[in-house]
């Protein structure tokens, strides 16, 4: 129980710190997870590649964590720990703003996030690209579905059904 | 154009984009709110993951919980999370428990790969729209290209670079007002 409880608490802490999404906190998060004791450095990679290729948000590194920590109950605890404090007070948070619509000082911030919302989301998606980059085919693969999902209105199912199919019988 | 979904609609809407999500579940979030369902506008879209952005905790579980609020409310904002990450969790435990013991062939590490190089794309597409709204406007695409730099060249901290380029974001404003 004590064990459960430190999971979530420690996972809370971290989540209240993750200013700008989950992946601010990962360096934070594989540093913690060694001090503690709970998953060493390279398992901690593999667990994210792990969440990557499975569905939901990459977030969801934190359950595999709790997982080798305390079995289910451990997953469950990380996992409740990083999502549910931090989606209360985002809800609050969007309580305020909704009664704010429309005043000036509002429509001035949501215009000035835009540009930056853009710049941070192209420049995930280059780490991602480094990251992923293992030789001409897998660039390949990534701009053309970058054109594809800019160009057109696919469903991005079947672009990543399309590049699993190539990248099983050429990469 | 915009039809607000209903408590059932929200339900479905994050259980796919949940249940799509390999490699990030923003891209997915983004086509199936915007383009398929037509739930919101693009800026609309872009304003709330802003919020998102600016708040702690993870981007896609807040928009969740934010989109779901903004048309259903409490109710609206608990079926978009539940319906986001329920069954995820199921099979990221289910593969995690697996994994011990997997030994991955070369055609299913080839076929990771390429949904990774994939995810990559969709994730460059997705931002590649928000951003080009600016691409008009030199005072804003300056702000796009200052984000980019700081994130993806310089590698800071996420948390710099927004109090770096939002600040930077109100300047630009006021240069070149809409």
């Amino acid at each position: 129980m004590i064990l459960l409880g430190e999971l979530a608490v420690r996972f809370t802490v971290l989540s209240m710190l993750a200013v700008g999404g989950g992946a601010t906190v990962l360096p934070d998060m594989q540093r913690m997870a060694a001090a503690e004791g709970w998953v060493d450095p390279v398992t901690f990679a593999s667990f994210y590649a792990l969440t990557q290729c499975a569905p939901g948000p990459n977030i969801l590194v934190v359950t595999l964590i709790g997982l080798k920590v305390a079995g289910i109950p451990g997953a469950l605890a990380a996992s409740a720990g990083m999502l549910v404090p931090s989606s209360i007070l985002a809800y609050g948070a969007a309580s305020g703003w909704a009664r704010f619509r429309d005043s000036a000082w509002q429509r001035m911030t949501a215009a000035a996030l835009m540009p930056v919302v853009g710049g941070l989301v192209v420049a995930a998606g280059t780490l991602l690209a480094e990251a992923a980059a293992r030789g001409w085919l897998s660039i390949v693969i990534t701009a053309s579905v970058a054109g594809a999902s800019v160009l057109t209105r696919v469903n991005p199912l079947w672009l990543l059904l399309t590049a699993a199919g190539l990248g099983a019988v050429a990469l | 154009m915009e039809t607000a979904p209903s408590i059932r609609e929200l339900f479905r809407g994050f259980f796919i984009i949940g249940m799509s999500g390999f490699g990030g579940a923003l891209p997915h979030a983004r086509s199936l709110i915007v383009d398929r369902r037509g739930w919101m506008t693009q800026a609309e879209f872009a304003e709330m993951l802003g919020l998102c952005q600016i708040l702690p905790g993870p981007n896609m579980v807040n928009l969740a919980v934010v989109i779901g609020r903004r048309f259903q409310g409490a109710p609206g904002a608990v079926v978009a999370f539940i319906g986001l990450l329920a069954v995820p969790i199921v099979v990221v435990i289910t593969l995690g428990l697996a994994y011990r013991t997997a030994d991955l062939s070369p055609a299913v590490r080839g076929a990771m790969a390429g949904v990774a190089a994939a995810a990559a794309g969709l994730m460059l597409g997705t931002g590649l729209r928000i951003a080009s709204p600016a691409a008009r406007r030199p005072a804003q695409l300056a702000i796009v290209v200052l984000a980019f730099v700081l994130l993806a060249v310089l590698h800071l901290p996420l948390i710099t670079v927004l109090a770096i380029a939002i600040p930077a974001s109100l300047v630009a404003q006021r240069i070149d007002p809409a």
